[in-house]
């Protein structure tokens, strides 16, 4: 004889089930009105505003390229200096609220080149340090860069370390 | 000439970018990892290195270069000084940058408020 709460469960389920079924398809015919009503994006208009700012980002880092080999460096040497500017720049522009603008207007023109690199980690600083310096400004910093690093560092080194093998 | 191929590689990679935001349902932090990872397997097995020398900053600029500069630092040191410089290699060309990322982003944080 089962007890009084195990036979109101076995009554219970077949409408909790229901219940179940009948919110996932109004879950489904939901989700079907948002991707109908949702206006497509400008797919060219995004693309041009990202490729002319992208563009023109990487049109000044050719200009500091330029300069650090006209200084005597050879193109592998003049990297680390170039892409260091190039991330002060985007720091500099962050701190005075011009990359947030940038950002709005080019979208992945502004967050591909490494100044919007460095644009998340500057503006994770700003934004999180009033939950502290620590554990806000400090702990957040990397937020969306650290993600960034890892998967650099985890497939830079294991691409290098299969090319060494492959070539001892 | 250098310049105008630059700006049109870097603005095709940033074009591509943007493309992949608006086609899928990607946030920019998935953008940003899967072109440096793009980047960084191009310049371990040595792919990156060939285009770098035709685009200048139109492929170093992209993070896809961060990523190629990170393997190329592990590949460089691994070469000269043996398997420990898979790590000691790895923030070579890279690590000046994240440094000064770092110093002055928490610089800015202090002189800076967020805007509303």
């Amino acid at each position: 004889m089962p007890s009084q709460k195990a036979r109101q469960q076995i009554t219970k389920m077949p409408e909790t089930i229901q219940a179940a079924q009948e919110q996932k398809r109004r879950q489904k015919v939901y989700e079907q009105l948002v991707a109908e009503k949702k206006p497509k994006p400008p797919y060219v208009r995004n693309f041009l505003a990202a490729f002319v700012t992208g563009g023109t980002i990487c049109l000044l880092g050719q200009g500091v390229l330029s300069f650090f080999v006209r200084r005597g460096m050879d193109n592998v040497a003049a990297t680390a200096p170039t892409l260091t500017v190039m991330i002060l720049l985007g720091i500099v522009l962050t701190a005075f609220g011009v990359y947030d603008e940038l950002a709005e207007f080019a979208g992945a023109g502004a967050a591909v080149p490494i100044t919007g690199f460095a644009n998340t980690i500057a503006a994770s600083a700003i934004d999180f340090k009033h939950e502290g310096w620590v554990l806000g400004m400090g702990a957040k910093m990397f937020i969306i860069a650290g993600p960034v690093i890892v998967y650099g560092v985890l497939s830079g080194v294991f691409a290098a370390f299969v090319k060494l093998i492959t070539k001892l | 000439m250098a310049y105008l191929i630059a700006f049109l590689i870097g603005g095709t990679i940033c074009g591509l970018g943007q493309l992949i935001l608006d086609l899928t349902t990607l946030s920019p932090g998935h953008v940003l990892v899967m072109f440096t990872v793009l980047g960084a397997l191009a310049g371990g097995f040595g792919i990156y290195q060939p285009f770098l020398k035709f685009a200048g900053a139109g492929a170093l600029v992209p993070v896809t270069g961060f990523g190629a500069s990170i393997a190329k630092g592990s590949l460089l040191e691994a070469q000269r000084i043996g398997f420990i410089g898979l790590f000691t290699g790895a923030f070579e060309f890279t690590g000046q940058g994240l440094a000064v990322a770092v110093f002055f982003s928490a610089i800015a944080a202090i002189f800076f408020n967020p805007r509303s």
